[in-house]
């Protein structure tokens, strides 16, 4: 227990936006650009950082993650590009074929997982693709304090290279592109051997490139730690389910972006809990009965607990199946 | 909102003194009758009105002479103000963040005025009013994290965010628990909690570590921390622990009340978005054992805690030599009454001292 | 020479593994006194790193016993210095110059690694890359936490600040920056009873 427990999300508040400008760049990607529904500025936030955009298609909610491709210090608007994807689960097609400008949509606040090293004496990115657009950002953000970066863009062909013509025209020294179409391909072994200590390398793009680059790294000898790579952890909302509260019997449903201990509060039963994000333990709570799947999100419960399914933390976890039943 | 700022001082004469207001208002961390480490974090986001929990940084009656004493802390060691040099950004991430706080939730006390990067910031209790320039170091007298923290209560370590660990380096510590920046700052949190014992194997930090690195920007969380001070000294520093150490021995059952406090750290962690780092202030408050006691609940189950700690806590927090004298003293005011759950002081519940 | 078994302690204390062979254009080597087997054994594992590999070494009291059997292994390059501060001009600009692929042994006493693990961190390389294998004197490099100098070398605890003269205790708190581990005022609440010497690790 804790002193003065809140129960508030440990998150701040999705941020409404309208989409300010639809511009597409080539055949495959279009950027989208967002002003804040009450007209005041964004948040500040560090090169790198992602959003997580919440589009209504229909009874569906998508919440898909993409990088901020806008200039850090810019707190007028945010812009994202988006690769259309027509084999894809439909979050890009719906971005392309149904947003319109002036359409109001739901980001949240930018969270980073793919941030720059401040102490490397060096930057060095490896873009493929639509990967281009994280570095967009940490690009502007160095160019204010004059660091010391390189850039290796690999695009399939001059047809889709987007963003090419701006970044060879204001960075033309750090900036190298390469044509796949045209047999034209990052010289990687030659890139690795040469670098000054101190150089961090950065790649975003392909699952296949990102493995490359990591492997030849690791064989030349580059330390791991200085070798980044962004892994978009796609969120997880989860689906409804519901569940048996055993103390009174009753049978309630947790929402597609409610936690259970919202749920189990919004009956006006008083949980314990504590941190809210399932590193505390406060909110422990015990499962008498589970057909189906448990899906812990915590860090609480060690890996024995978990696979027992005889104990759950309500405010990340969640459950799939038939029947859920908690001491509560 | 008005404060009447305290004239005091927490070294020499040791004129610090809490009001009422303060008193009742005191972060007492105990919610039951003992003590172990946990995971106790919430999320930082308001609480009880008037309480030290309302708002993102607490101001106090205390606030002008704690910020006297930092001075001239740093006026003997500047090593207790560090920042290792990729960290200016953050130091900017925390200016920003402190001037914002304030200013709105201390209108009457503090002012920020921005017009794009030109800012101006008054800080009406130091009279400081300077304009400057935001990122640009050449425009303030100090960079940018001693700068505002050298008007802050509490101590700060800015911590870099990277390889799925947090790293101590840069931090303003004057009113430490016993633990040195400069020796620690380049650690990682693993390193610098080291020395704190039975806390590692019970996979406390592991799951604190977990909690910090999701820390979201404009969803600060905070727990409470404890110890024991002799004298409300604030810098009870390692580097200075050859001289205040010896103070320890001063106590006798007659100057207890007043010499024995309890010190309680107030500690948040802040997202700073422009680096991507995170922030931990700790805020320090002390209260005397003689005021503590006036709230009935508090001196019934400090008196529990204290006696039934563990004794490599009591060790660790440096009061075990003094704890058989602190026994005697509190059990005075120890009825054996049950006490509610919970750290407040439940005044109109809790039945005045039965002895 | 066998191994010393550190017996396990906190978490800011360094430990140290042994050294192997890893892929890099380069190999650098920073050792002090019988640092020097450390640097035969990992060269057995793989001679023909030596042809890659520049050698600093520093013998303080093992005198020439191990020169020629370094030469021996036709290293690239071989130093032999007077002292560590003497070859810290040197390992720095070797330093400087080296490239993301470089691999850094470090082998001796624990006041040696530390410092040219600095050397090495400041240069870019990070810590938990660059190997380390003690061998030889278990003395210790201790910060003063009070005047903030530092004693060389310390085999007792306590022991005197070489620099302020108190009485510093022993911790296992150890700085990677500092390169040193922390040594407090022992008698600080009792002024003059300062506790019989007792040598490190008995």
């Amino acid at each position: 227990m804790t002193a003065a427990p809140q129960k508030t999300r440990p998150g701040p508040a999705p941020i409404d936006v309208i989409v300010r400008d639809i511009i597409p760049l080539n055949g495959l990607v279009t950027r989208f650009e967002f002003a804040r529904a009450d007209g005041g500025a964004f948040p500040p936030f560090s090169g790198g950082a992602h959003t997580v955009i919440e589009m209504q298609d229909g009874d569906i909610t998508r919440r898909n993650p993409y990088s901020l491709m806008s200039d850090p210090a810019d707190n007028s608007h945010y812009a994202i590009s988006v690769r259309r994807d027509d084999a894809g689960r439909g979050g890009s097609l719906f971005m392309h074929n149904k947003v319109k400008i002036g359409d109001k949509m739901r980001l949240t606040y930018p969270v980073n997982l793919f941030a720059l090293d401040l102490r490397a004496k060096k930057q060095l990115f490896i873009a493929g693709g639509i990967g281009i657009t994280p570095f967009l950002a940490q690009i502007k953000q160095l160019a204010k304090t004059g660091g010391n970066w390189e850039l290796h863009y690999s695009v399939r062909s001059r047809d889709v290279a987007s963003y090419v013509d701006e970044l060879t025209a204001h960075y033309p020294h750090q900036t190298h592109i390469y044509y796949d179409e045209e047999k034209n391909f990052i010289k990687l072994d030659d890139l690795l051997s040469g670098q000054p200590l101190g150089t961090h390398l950065y790649i975003c793009g392909p699952k296949g490139m990102i493995e490359w680059v990591h492997d030849t790294a690791g064989k030349m000898g580059w330390p791991e730690q200085n070798v980044h790579s962004e892994e978009f952890k796609a969120p997880d909302p989860g689906k409804p389910f519901s569940v048996t509260l055993s103390q009174s019997g009753k049978t309630i449903q947790v929402g597609e972006t409610q936690s259970l201990l919202e749920a189990i509060e919004a009956e006006g039963i008083d949980a314990p809990f504590s941190c809210r994000a399932g590193a505390c333990g406060q909110c422990e709570t015990a499962v008498s009965q589970c057909d189906g799947t448990l899906i812990h999100n915590d860090h609480w419960l060690e890996d024995d607990e978990k696979a027992a399914k005889t104990k759950i933390m309500p405010c990340v976890s969640r459950f799939e199946g038939k029947t859920l039943v908690i001491d509560r | 909102m008005t404060i009447n700022f305290n004239k005091e001082t927490f070294r020499g004469d040791y004129s610090f003194h809490n009001s009422e207001w303060a008193i009742k208002r005191f972060p007492f961390p105990f919610h039951q009758d003992s003590y172990m480490y946990s995971v106790n974090m919430e999320q930082h986001s308001g609480g009880p009105a008037d309480s030290v929990f309302e708002n993102r940084f607490d101001v106090d009656e205390h606030y002008v002479a704690e910020m006297e004493d930092r001075a001239m802390v740093l006026d003997e060691d500047p090593l207790r103000c560090q920042s290792l040099p990729h960290m200016t950004l953050a130091g900017w991430d925390l200016l920003e963040l402190i001037m914002v706080s304030k200013s709105e939730d201390y209108p009457d006390l503090f002012q920020l005025h921005r017009d794009g990067d030109k800012w101006r910031w008054v800080n009406k209790p130091l009279g400081i009013d300077d304009s400057f320039t935001f990122l640009d170091e050449t425009t303030l007298p100090y960079g940018p994290m001693e700068y505002i923290t050298r008007q802050t209560q509490g101590d700060f370590c800015v911590l870099d965010q990277r390889n799925d660990n947090l790293w101590m380096d840069a931090g303003m510590v004057t009113t430490q628990a016993d633990w040195s920046l400069d020796f620690d700052i380049g650690m990682n949190f693993f390193e610098w909690h080291a020395p704190v014992p039975l806390a590692h194997e019970m996979g406390i930090f592991q799951r604190a570590l977990k909690f910090l690195l999701s820390v979201k920007q404009g969803a600060p969380a905070r727990r409470l921390n404890w110890t024991m001070t002799v004298n409300p000294l604030l810098d009870t520093s390692p580097e200075n622990y050859h001289k205040w150490g010896v103070q320890k021995t001063t106590l006798t059952p007659k100057n207890i009340g007043k010499k024995q406090h309890l010190r309680v750290e107030l500690q948040s962690f802040f997202r700073l978005p422009r680096s991507n780092g995170l922030v931990f202030p700790i805020r320090c408050y002390l209260i005397a054992f003689e005021d503590l006691v006036t709230v009935p609940k508090w001196g019934r189950r400090l008196h529990r805690v204290v006696r039934d700690l563990p004794v490599e806590l009591a060790t660790y927090k440096g009061f075990i030599d003094n704890r058989p004298m602190m026994l005697d003293y509190l059990s005075q005011y120890d009825d054996g009454l049950p006490t509610s759950p919970g750290v407040f002081p439940d005044l109109e519940t809790e039945p005045p001292l039965a002895k | 020479m066998s191994k010393f078994q550190f017996p396990d302690s906190i978490k800011s204390r360094p430990v140290y593994g042994t050294l192997a062979p890893r892929a890099g254009a380069s190999h650098l080597f920073v050792a002090d006194a019988e640092g020097a087997e450390a640097i035969l054994d990992v060269a057995k594992q793989d001679p023909s790193m030596m042809a890659r590999a520049h050698i600093i070494y520093i013998p303080k009291a093992t005198g020439t016993s191990f020169e020629d059997k370094l030469a021996a292994l036709k290293p690239a390059q071989l130093y032999i210095g007077p002292s560590y501060a003497a070859a810290v001009p040197r390992l720095r600009r070797v330093l400087a110059d080296m490239q993301m692929n470089t691999q850094v042994y470090l082998a001796g006493t624990e006041g040696l690694m530390g410092q040219a693990q600095n050397e090495a961190m400041d240069a870019g390389i990070p810590h938990e890359f660059i190997q380390t294998e003690h061998r030889g004197s278990v003395g210790r490099r201790m910060q003063c936490v009070h005047c903030k100098g530092i004693t060389e070398d310390v085999m007792t605890d306590p022991f005197e600040c070489s620099h302020c003269g108190l009485n510093l205790f022993v911790r296992d708190h150890y700085s990677r920056r500092l390169a040193a581990f922390q040594g407090v005022c022992v008698d600080a609440e009792d002024p003059g009873n300062v506790p019989e010497k007792v040598e490190l690790y008995t």
